[in-house]
């Protein structure tokens, strides 16, 4: 065969690239418990490590890291559908959005059972009671439900439609781009009855705890740590399984898997549902946690920024857009804080510099030769 | 030989295809049997690479009629469903899925596509499992079947791509240029798993420009020109055929 002839540096090559891949392993498994007992250590630094002490953490950087963790999970849905399916969406803001307004309008509920008082946007429309259709989300249950059928059939439409027409690549993230500036648009309508400009805000409970409570909010943070680890879990079972590998070939030449009998619209379709619910799950945890939503949540900017957070840590990695998300979002929060002005610079800057200098993010890189994600375009 | 199958696994009659008005394939008729290893020759352009997209539904035929066992309609079906119904196809250059692992490209093609569930389990029968091991050592892969299919030289990517047919089981396979940048041992390594495709429940279509390859594994040779058959035979007879020398050699 004529492999023969270079067996040694084959061998040697292998063998680092093995230890590569095994650390990589170990530190992709090791994220479970790591975001496990930051979620146990959230209400330990607050209520028993002293305030003096350097672990303790403020309300604030509680409320913070549930934020940033909302962030994560909705890198984590984009990382499936790009890294693995070959689908770049610049329009995720949209789901993310969806379970947003859908919790507000649940969170409006409530505090209008409390105090029978309309929001102030609906004054101002001038309705005299609140809209029939809203009392669907006034159980928190109920809500999550609907939000799930709700975004899954929104992503299955536009899905069905795109996937089925073979609309690929560039064309499909113009696309997904225009919507999401289209929905914006249509959020600011204030006769749309979703606050218009202004938004939604004014949440007093959920599922019965105060929001201004510290427990609630620590609590909120939590489940988001949580709920991340879930998905993480379940998103990487099924991108190490062979459907995983079906999505990677996709990926990588969808004609090919067409001609071995794949009915490639249907995989991606399956992928993009999926990574659409949990984006819309991360912004019902995400507003709670900010006490407001508005238009700004399906800004392109944001949904663009997704993809910026994948692209950093590692796309097709999926622990690689957990640490982009991460990583950016919490040097955005601390440089805004300090350097608002450079911001958008620094962000500019490191995107390059991980772009020219990395083959594939933050993660790509560190896990380093020896990935079976490697090789993907697009 | 299997008394339900019909001699004729693709027909084909009074095809004509055109891109924006050049016609690729102008009237074209001609039959591909079971059992039959079938070259096709002609110069650049004759339409070769085009008749195997129109057979696997790549590309739609502007008239003329494509079937398969006389009573299915290629034209009719996408890709997807055609490959369903076991016609595989290699592609000219390689096309294995350079991001996974040799054993995984084979499990794809094991696939068709088909059970949602048991790929989301990451589970195959113990069949399909033996079938992988035996065409692994069918290819003279069985020691790389754990290596990224990207790192294969490219003879080795060459016979994963027939190595994904084989496991696929298909009635019909259409081999496109399957030697082109070979080395001498590695077309006649080719050579060699080629003639293992043929069975007498299998139609196998080799278009090919390396003669002595083509004289090697074909029963029956047709050559193109132009988009129209310019004969069939035996690779003797092609060779001496003064149309098919007038074509190839110039005038």
């Amino acid at each position: 065969m004529n492999t023969l002839p270079e067996p040694q540096t084959t061998r040697r090559l292998s063998l680092s690239a093995l230890a590569t891949k095994r650390m990589g392993q170990t530190v992709e498994v090791g994220i479970v418990p790591v975001l496990i007992l930051l979620a146990l250590y959230l209400p330990f630094a607050y209520f028993v490590i002293p305030e003096a002490n350097v672990l303790h953490l403020s309300l604030f950087g509680i409320n913070l890291i549930g934020q940033i963790m909302c962030f994560a999970l909705l890198a984590l849905a984009l990382d499936l559908v790009w890294g693995y399916a070959g689908i770049l969406s610049l329009g995720h803001g949209i789901f993310f959005g969806m379970g947003g307004y859908l919790m507000a309008i649940y969170l409006l509920n409530g505090a209008y059972a409390e105090t029978h008082v309309l929001p102030d946007f609906m004054q101002y429309m001038g309705a005299s009671d609140f809209p029939a259709v809203w009392k669907i989300f006034s159980r928190l249950d109920v809500t999550v439900l609907v939000t799930i059928a709700a975004t899954a059939l929104a992503a299955g439409i536009f899905g069905f439609v795109t996937f089925r027409s073979r609309i690929n690549g560039v064309y499909l993230s113009i696309i997904t781009q225009a919507l999401t500036y289209a929905l914006m648009l249509l959020l600011f309508i204030n006769d749309v009855g979703l606050g218009g400009n202004n938004g939604m805000t004014g949440f007093t409970t959920l599922a019965g705890h105060r929001l201004a409570d510290v427990s609630t909010q620590i609590g909120l943070a939590v489940c988001s740590s949580l709920l991340l680890v879930v998905a993480y879990v379940g998103v990487r079972f099924l991108a190490r399984s062979s459907f995983g590998r079906a999505l990677i070939a996709v990926r990588d030449d969808e004609a090919r898997m067409r001609f071995l009998g794949y009915r490639t619209h249907t995989l991606k379709l399956f992928a993009w549902c999926l990574s659409a619910v949990l984006a819309a799950l991360a912004g019902m945890l995400y507003v709670p946690q900010v006490g407001i939503v508005n238009p700004s949540i399906v800004s392109p900017q944001l949904s663009v920024e997704i993809a910026v957070w994948v692209a950093i840590g590692g796309r097709g990695t999926l622990i690689g857009a957990i640490v982009g998300a991460i990583l950016i979002n919490g040097l955005k929060f601390w440089l805004t804080a300090q350097l608002p002005a450079v911001w958008p610079f620094i962000l500019a800057g490191v995107t390059l510099l991980i772009v020219v200098y990395t083959s594939n993010g933050v993660w790509g890189t560190l896990k380093g030769a020896g990935s079976a994600d490697k090789g993907g375009r697009r | 030989m299997n008394p339900k199958l019909p001699d004729t696994a693709i027909y084909i009659s009074g095809l004509s295809v055109q891109f924006a008005g050049f016609a690729a394939i102008t009237n074209l008729s001609m039959e591909f049997r079971y059992g039959e290893i079938r070259a096709i020759i002609g110069p650049n352009g004759a339409g070769k690479t085009t008749l195997m997209d129109v057979i696997t539904g790549k590309t739609r035929p502007a008239a003329g009629e494509v079937f398969l066992n006389k009573v299915t309609n290629l034209a009719t079906l996408d890709e997807t469903a055609i490959a369903r119904l076991g016609i595989g196809r290699k592609f000219q250059k390689p096309s294995v899925f350079e991001a996974l692992q040799v054993r995984e490209n084979l499990e794809l093609a094991i696939r068709h596509g088909r059970g949602y569930a048991d790929m989301v389990r990451s589970r195959l029968s113990a069949q399909q499992n033996r079938r992988i091991d035996e065409v692994l050592e069918t290819i003279s892969l069985e020691s790389e079947g754990a290596r990224v299919a990207g790192t294969l030289s490219h003879g080795q990517k060459q016979w994963l791509e027939i190595g994904m047919l084989l496991v696929a089981d298909p009635h019909v396979i259409l081999l496109d240029e399957p030697v082109a940048g070979m080395t001498d041992h590695e077309t006649d390594r080719t050579a060699e798993l080629i003639a293992r495709l043929k069975s007498p429940e299998r139609a196998v279509v080799v278009i090919e420009h390396d003669m002595d390859f083509v004289g090697e594994i074909a029963d029956l040779v047709s050559v193109l020109h132009e988009g129209q058959l310019l004969g069939e035979g035996s690779m003797e007879s092609v060779r001496n055929d003064p149309r098919v020398i007038q074509v190839y050699l110039g005038r």
